[in-house]
């Protein structure tokens, strides 16, 4: 066990993290250490085991063995500590398509536990940074995929979390939008919050600053896109990635 | 006779109060056993089309015509000979890869068997599942399966909406290779993706952006009408390195791309020295000309636009 | 077209089979209501406990009491003491009814002609109250009738009753055309709408549209295993009704099941119809249910008689297939009744079929309805 000191330094940390459903096993003894400020970028191809990982360090799914810690708490036993600490955005989870821009707003301010100064506050600053200030009554619905995706990240971070997971925040995103997206990553990660990012983009491995590879299961490789280049004798992540993907032996769900 | 023919075709649709300009009056034209590739992010109306010409959908302006038959007359005759793989895996998730197979080759009216050598090097692939039910298959295998049940009736005219949307690198390399593939059996291919990447594999692309052809060329013949002058910089810190980048005279736009960031010059007149100088602090920087990748192009016709 | 029909047809009835879950609805839910209505709900109350407070304790009341005993109508759960205690024994809850016999029931009979016994029924169940009453008046007048045997009496008349096609007043001649009609809409309304509409929600109509396939042969090909699984449990209900609860088949087996048949088909384009109007599984569930399901049970004259209802509820059962449908089983199966007498029911049913059919076909969208 480490000691509490080690784990707050750390934002996430994980020793032979691993995760079995019958006899199969989705995720294989990983480990990782994440620095605060860190942009980790999390890929692997679908069915290596991403998903089922990422729940395990956002509180959503019990480890089957192994370590993690998630701002200093526990998987095991501190799931809800976890979970209100932390921030997540998906492209599958959205918004309210029938509600506001506004609403939204209120709505996961409210969950977090802002008070309503402090919604009033952030929203108001959230708004003007979007330019959304003249949208804020708009149904969500209505708004372009760019601008809704910007918006869940805003919101995913209105409470300040130390940690933000996000999982392929960029699908199916216009390649203007997908870079401003990752300029607010940037910010994000300046003004000191982890982020742990999940992408099929390539190229956005390179914005990370460490990246993994996860293959059945197991993470095949991990360090700074320079480092991984260099082990792999490749051109660009997306051929590491090409020739890891080649070796994986699991079909995809 | 032109594989499909399009004029002034465009459809909106109404979203509570208001009206969405899915597509904007478009026209163009698609020659036989041509490979074209609708490149556009979410919302472009890459579906509306493509539903448009399937015949799916009536536009509200506009002609359009495959082989040679008008999608609102003769629109039977087109769902007799054309192929379609919509967005989402839509094959029976209960049903196994054989009875989808057999199933979909039935209601075309023909049989595995005549036209199994048009799909046999993508089914070698399948046939070890081929009892397996389809919803059990991985994401790359559902593609491959519905890209057969597509072809089984040897089409004229292939339709897929997004067909790697969603599955894993290698499978989408090895997609694209079966298309070109299929081209050479002289069938022409419409398809639409939000990679950027796919587009240098088609013979022509046409760039979408809110319901409207950014371009509409061959890959290689969009990059050669880049007007503009792309340089690659790098430095130590990226992000620090972006945000005076924006701010630097002579520097109309500035966006991340991988590695390096690139820059989009103003003017040509200006040099790479005169860029350098005004990154003074800047650590390792590194500055180089480039030639633009597709989704440089589409990047400044997107801000032109 | 036959190969497409057919292969449809092939492909519905694998998604019947691997759906476990809906096949047990399918086959077991006929099976299920017959044994619950047939055995453990019907109209009849039996064994209620009564109690009883004879003040007369002489030949007369004795008799009485033993015939109410016997009866299986009521079991009798204490003698009380007086009509005092008859308020503490409902509110205990012990009894539903409690009898007095006031003193010298007996000779009051004799020498006045004139008896009476006080019945006190809880109502706070006013249908059991007044059931039990009328059951407690029929046993006094039987055993009036029974005291009278050979004397002389000015001019009374006495109601002869006959309990037609069903003189042991079982419930069961009631529910089992009511079940009957029940499963047969439950299965080919609900069912068929959901398996046509799924296509629509997964996809897979998109696909189908753009071939040579007609459009509309997808709704009759979805219909068709259903039609078969409607036989099936035709002949299941009405095995059990006849062999498990006793239930004979008074008209013709044959005529029965073909009208069953002609009451499947009008569901069936029920079904199709409903599937024409929306996209959402969700929606069609809930127009079967609500929409369909619910009022075939209140206004068939199933649970409620249509007689007792005000007029404008009367005409709208009208409209309700069931309704028909019952009046015809009952009819055949209860009455053996012919086609000459019922014709007119059947007429009913195939125009609505035909109607419905029609109105699905004319609705079927060859496109997609994007909003």
């Amino acid at each position: 066990m480490k000691s509490a000191e080690e784990n707050i330094q750390y934002a996430i940390t994980a020793k032979n993290l691993t995760k079995t459903f019958g006899d199969f096993t989705a995720v294989d003894h990983i480990s990782f250490n994440i620095k605060q400020g860190e942009i980790f970028g999390f890929l692997g191809a679908n069915g290596a085991g991403k998903t089922t990982a990422m729940r395990m360090l956002c509180g959503l799914s019990t480890p089957s063995s192994g370590e993690a810690t998630v701002a200093g708490f526990d998987v095991f036993t501190q799931p809800e500590s976890i979970k209100k600490s932390i921030g997540y955005m998906s492209q599958k989870f959205s918004l309210y398509e029938d509600l506001t821009v506004m609403e939204n707003i209120r709505f996961y301010a409210g969950i977090y536990g802002l008070s309503d100064k402090d919604i009033k506050e952030k929203s108001a600053h959230l708004l003007k940074q979007l330019h959304l200030d003249h949208e804020k009554d708009k149904l969500v619905g209505s708004l372009p995929l760019g601008w809704k995706q910007k918006l869940s990240f805003s919101i995913a971070l209105i409470h300040e979390p130390k940690i933000v997971f996000l999982d392929e925040p960029t699908g199916g995103v216009d390649p203007l939008t997908r870079r401003e997206f990752w300029e607010m990553i940037y910010e994000a990660s300046q003004r000191g919050t982890t982020l742990f990012v999940t992408t099929h983009y390539m190229d956005e491995a390179e914005y990370c600053h460490r990246v993994s590879i996860m293959v059945d299961g197991r993470i095949a490789a991990i360090g700074t896109p320079t480092e991984l280049k260099k082990q792999f004798a490749a051109e660009s992540m997306n051929d590491v990635f090409l020739q890891l993907a080649r070796q994986a032996t699991r079909q995809a769900d | 006779m032109k594989s499909i023919a399009v004029k002034n075709l465009s459809k909106s649709f109404v979203n509570g109060k208001e009206t969405v300009e899915a597509v904007k009056p478009l026209s163009f034209e698609i020659d036989k056993a041509e490979l074209f590739g609708f490149i556009g992010p979410d919302g472009a109306g890459k579906t509306t089309l493509l539903r448009m010409l399937t015949t799916l959908i009536l536009a509200d302006t506009g002609t359009a015509t495959v082989d040679g038959f008008d999608v609102v007359n003769d629109y039977k005759e087109i769902r007799k000979r054309v192929g379609y793989m919509p967005g989402k895996f839509s094959l029976y998730q209960d049903l196994s890869v054989q009875e989808n197979l057999e199933f979909f080759a039935t209601i075309f009216q023909t049989t595995v068997k005549e036209n199994y050598h048009l799909i046999k090097d993508i089914y070698d692939q399948l046939a070890p599942f081929a009892d397996r039910p389809a919803g059990k298959l991985s994401g790359g295998m559902k593609q491959k399966l519905a890209l057969c049940c597509a072809l089984i009736h040897k089409p004229t005219v292939l339709f897929l909406d997004e067909p790697t949307t969603g599955v894993d690198a290698v499978s989408r390399k090895e997609f694209w290779e079966m298309l070109k593939r299929l081209k050479e059996q002289g069938i022409t291919i419409l398809v639409s993706t939000p990679y950027m990447d796919e587009a240098s594999l088609c013979d022509r692309v046409a760039l979408m952006q809110d319901g409207k052809f950014l371009r509409i060329d061959t890959p290689s013949q969009i990059i050669k009408n880049y007007s503009k002058t792309l340089l690659a910089v790098k430095g130590k810190e990226m992000f620090p390195l972006l945000q005076k980048l924006k701010q630097t005279e002579g520097i109309e736009m500035a966006y991340p791309f991988g590695e390096y960031h690139h820059i989009v010059l103003q003017k040509d007149t200006i040099s790479i020295d005169h860029i350098q100088s005004q990154l003074q602090g800047i650590q390792e920087i590194e500055i180089k000309s480039t030639v633009p990748d597709i989704e440089d192009c589409f990047i400044y016709a997107m801000q032109n636009n | 077209m036959k190969e497409q029909f057919l292969a449809f047809v092939k492909k519905e009835w694998f998604h019947i089979w691997r759906d476990k879950k809906t096949l047990f609805i399918l086959f077991g839910l006929p099976i299920v209501q017959i044994l619950i209505f047939g055995f453990a709900l019907t109209n009849e109350i039996k064994n209620s406990r009564i109690a009883i407070v004879d003040q007369s304790k002489d030949e007369t009341s004795q008799r009485l009491i033993d015939r109410i005993a016997t009866s299986r109508y009521f079991d009798i759960e204490e003698f009380l003491k007086s009509g005092d205690e008859a308020d503490a024994a409902f509110k205990r809850g012990k009894v539903k009814l409690v009898i007095i016999i006031p003193e010298n029931f007996g000779s009051s009979l004799k020498h006045t002609n004139h008896g009476a016994i006080q019945v006190i029924a809880d109502a706070s169940d006013p249908n059991t109250a007044s059931t039990l009453t009328s059951y407690i008046q029929a046993i006094a007048g039987d055993f009036q009738m029974d005291l009278n045997q050979g004397k002389k009496l000015p001019y009374t008349i006495v109601p002869e009753v006959r309990m037609l096609y069903n003189p042991q007043l079982k419930g069961a001649y009631n529910f089992v055309p009511g079940v009957m009609a029940m499963v047969l809409m439950l299965i080919c309304t609900l069912m068929t709408s959901i398996a046509i509409v799924k296509e629509k929600e997964t996809g897979t109509m998109e696909v189908l549209l753009v071939s040579p396939l007609k459009p509309i042969l997808v709704i009759f090909a979805k219909s068709t295993p259903y039609l078969f699984l409607s036989l099936i449990n035709i002949t299941s209900i009405l095995l059990l009704s006849v062999f498990v609860l006793g239930l004979p088949i008074a008209g013709s087996i044959f005529l029965l099941v073909a009208l069953s048949l002609l009451f499947t088909i009008t569901s069936l384009s029920l079904g199709m119809l409903i599937s024409t109007i929306t996209d959402s599984q969700q929606t069609a569930m809930l127009i079967s249910l609500m929409g369909l399901f619910l009022p075939t049970i209140m206004l068939s004259g199933f649970m409620f008689p249509i007689e007792n209802m005000p007029l404008p509820l009367k005409i709208i059962s009208n409209v309700v297939p069931a309704k028909w449908y019952y009046f015809i089983v009952k009819a055949v199966m209860i009455k053996g009744v012919g086609l000459k007498i019922i014709w007119k029911e059947a007429l009913v049913l195939t125009l609505m079929t035909v109607g419905f059919l029609g109105l699905s076909i004319k609705n079927y969208k060859v496109r997609l309805a994007i909003k």
